[in-house]
């Protein structure tokens, strides 16, 4: 079973489109800078974050939005994403064919809410807000930004959410229930977030560094990107252009702490394993793996050590892209879905930014350049708190 | 293709669900109260007692209906743990940002925030268990559920699972809960009583609840009902409705003349209960019954509504107290599930009995 992909549409901090985000990734140009929006946070101008240069404003003119919106900034980057997904798609009638949105967020509206939460009770004119807070409401404005109307849910399964969500479409089409689905995630910085995974202690004072023996933590990042997902019916009708296959995906839980990952990385291993398996290709097939890569001296142990356990001594050129966007959440998955079909596309491993020393603890290390290569298979890595761990595999047409 | 069986359930709600038999545990709720509180079963014989310190209200309802729903169907360990939630750990997502707001972003502490993720109680289900399987978390409103409950079937009737434990939970947050009240989401106090089934004004009576099944691809002694279909919207016209529901039927070979029950989500909001009256409009010779009046609303509170129907087709006996009209059936086969909340979020379940 492979889904095809039709159509792509990204916002990070390295760009505003598909080609923005190319040409940095080609080019080695970071999108890590001091925190800047939340302009009342201790963090700003301290904080290294992966963050949109835009303005709530600017995103919603973008949008056209009219001035009573209620948009929280997930949902502007949500929307501007998929929209242009669907335009990539040359898809003029959104509901010709049988279509769903499988969304993913973990922070919804917080941003509104962190912002108002005292100021609801005073103020009646930022109530409009007040709804705005789940996550669902996020995928609500996203189907209506794309005039969709038909199946639309939402997952929230930390920094796998948007794997899972692209797991879903495809099973929904590959069920025969939709022709198409539009998939990805979405995730605005936040007061919220930047300060629960400082707490944690798992942010670094610097540039992150995924892999390298003396890593410090995450870069915490805003984006959000959206695949189009469509049925082998309605690329024969429609004669399109297949961008890449989804030929495989595994999900599974490490149930081994709430926020830790462990050692040896069981479920990393067994997501890796299960989407090899239902893309029924030996380990030896795959030519490069975008990495979760946080640079957290606990992500990197385990993926390495999972990566380790399921490619043996041949573990493919692999990279983290997370030195260029930062660690995006709900839809770093789905950026870096992406990525790895750009590189598909272009037949480049892009490098994994910053890195000096290999990880006393594994033989592997990271591809640090530019690397022309054919790329016939990509697997692509997300995993998040809850042990919850994603794998998915993406083919050239 | 397989089919997919409900084995197991257990539900923590406002009535006393969780320890009583069917019929027995459903009592009316004070109709002058806008928001109802869970009944908290004796969570020692399923947390440890450090852990129920630790714990939110959500995630201890959810582990405890979760273990008691797999204890009923004779498990001990699933391949699959699907949840629902439409607002997520929101006590402990409520108590992060106070101190956030509050201490100026110092001296903060990780346990809140760690346990306020979308997907705490999977991840604690998992970590109970042991499982390693496939671990998926819905948050979409009034569909969060209904899409666990689909990938759920899902997962037995394409994807070679043979069990899996799904589950609905929402729990009060005080200060979520005062922002509805702001937009009148809660029902304003000044309007006590409140009536779900003839209601004057807008706005639902809130409420919170853990509701879980365990799903087998086989049937056996302890086996509530098959689900046979999950259908979802995201929003649809009064006037759409019919058709929604006619191709639902129609894609399940089934004849309006066929469901012997129809469950509606009536929540008492005259704004959107409209939607509900259509429903029954479309099943004149089906049996309606409803459930928030007992249940109270919340995003997943139709899981409290499947709990409902699955009893109602292993007992084959209805309470009194759920019915809307009189009319009567020798047995009980098919049942359809209709909810919307807001007019968004619909959808249709169809549950069968297997006797």
């Amino acid at each position: 079973m492979k889904i095809a992909i039709t159509g792509m549409g990204i916002i990070s901090a390295i760009g505003n489109t598909v080609a923005e985000n190319f040409a940095a990734l080609k080019s080695g140009k970071a999108g890590i800078s001091n925190l800047e929006n939340i302009s009342n946070s201790v963090h700003k101008g301290v904080l290294k974050v992966g963050e949109i240069k835009l303005s709530d404003s600017a995103l919603a003119a973008m949008l056209k939005l009219p001035e009573t919106h209620n948009f929280s900034r997930t949902s502007l980057l949500g929307a501007y994403a998929a929209k242009k997904a669907v335009e990539n798609a040359n898809i003029s009638d959104i509901n010709a064919y049988a279509t769903g949105l499988v969304s993913a967020t973990s922070v919804g509206g917080m941003d509104k809410t962190e912002q108002y939460f005292y100021q609801y009770f005073e103020d009646p004119s930022v109530r409009k807000f007040i709804t705005s807070h789940d996550a669902g409401d996020v995928s609500h404005k996203i189907a209506d930004a794309l005039g969709l109307k038909g199946m639309v849910t939402t997952i929230s399964t930390a920094c796998s959410s948007a794997a899972n969500a692209i797991m879903m479409g495809a099973r929904l089409i590959a069920s025969g229930q939709l022709d198409r689905v539009i998939v990805g995630g979405t995730d605005a910085l936040s007061k919220f977030t930047i300060n629960g995974f400082n707490t944690l202690m798992i942010l670094s004072d610097t540039y992150n560094t995924p892999f390298d023996e003396n890593r410090k933590g995450l870069n915490l990042g805003e984006a959000a990107a959206y695949l189009v997902l469509e049925s082998d019916k309605v690329i024969k009708e429609t004669n399109k252009e297949v961008l890449a296959y989804l030929s495989g995906y595994g999900n599974a839980n490490d149930a081994y702490h709430q926020t830790a990952s462990s050692a040896n990385g069981e479920g990393a291993f067994l997501a890796m394993k299960k989407a090899l398996q239902m893309a029924n290709i030996s380990s030896f097939t795959i030519d490069y793996i975008n990495v979760h890569g946080t640079a957290t001296p606990n992500n990197d142990l385990s993926e390495g050590h999972a990566l380790q356990r399921v490619f043996g001594t041949a573990v493919p050129h692999f990279s983290s892209t997370k030195p260029y966007t930062g660690h995006t959440l709900a839809a770093a998955a789905a950026i870096e879905a992406v990525y790895s079909i750009l590189a598909l596309q272009h037949n480049l491993v892009f490098p994994n930014l910053n890195f000096k020393n290999k990880m006393e603890e594994l033989y592997i290390q990271p591809t640090t350049v530019l690397l022309e290569k054919e790329l016939n298979t990509v697997l692509s890595n997300s995993f998040g708190f809850g042990g919850n761990c994603s794998a998915l595999i993406f083919s050239k047409p | 293709m397989k089919n997919c069986f409900i084995n197991g359930l257990s539900a923590i709600s406002t009535q006393d669900t969780f320890e009583s038999d069917f019929v027995n545990s459903l009592k009316t709720v004070n109709p002058n109260e806008n928001i109802l509180r869970a009944t908290e079963p004796n969570y020692k014989a399923f947390i440890p007692p450090a852990a129920i310190r630790r714990m939110a209200k959500g995630i201890k309802m959810g582990v405890a209906t979760s273990a008691k729903a797999l204890e009923e169907a004779g498990l001990t360990q699933v391949e699959a743990i699907i949840t629902g939630t439409g607002m997520g750990c929101s006590q402990d997502s409520e108590k992060f940002l106070k101190n956030i707001l509050d201490n100026h972003e110092q001296f903060l502490t990780p346990t809140s925030f760690i346990q306020s993720t979308h997907n705490t109680v999977a991840a604690q289900i998992a970590l109970r268990l042991a499982c390693k399987g496939y671990n998926f978390t819905y948050v979409n409103g009034a569909v969060s559920f209904e899409s666990a409950l689909l990938d759920a079937c899902m997962q037995i009737t394409a994807a070679d699972i043979a069990s899996v434990l799904v589950g609905g939970i929402d729990e009060y947050a005080a200060h979520t809960f005062s922002l509805y009240e702001l937009v009148g989401f809660i029902k304003d106090k000044k309007n006590v009583p409140f009536s779900v089934l003839n209601p004057t004004t807008k706005g639902t009576v809130f409420s919170e609840g853990a509701t879980f099944f365990a799903l087998e691809n086989t049937k056996n002694a302890s086996t509530y009902a098959e689900v046979v279909d999950i259908q979802l919207r995201n929003k649809l016209t009064s006037a759409e409705l019919p058709t929604f529901i006619a191709s639902f039927l129609e894609k399940n070979n089934l004849e309006t003349s066929a469901i012997d029950v129809l469950i509606v989500g009536n929540n008492g909001d005259v704004e959107f209960d409209g939607f509900y009256k259509e429903a029954m409009h479309g099943f004149k010779d089906s049996i309606h019954l409803y459930y928030k009046h007992l249940s109270g609303e919340y995003n997943t509170a139709s899981a409290f509504g499947l709990w409902v129907a699955a009893n109602i087709l292993r007992q084959q006996e209805i309470p009194e107290i759920l019915r809307i009209n009189a009319i009567e059936k020798k047995g009980y086969r098919n049942i359809v599930l209709y909810n919307q909340y807001r007019g968004l979020d619909h959808s249709l379940v169809l549950l069968k009995s297997v006797n």
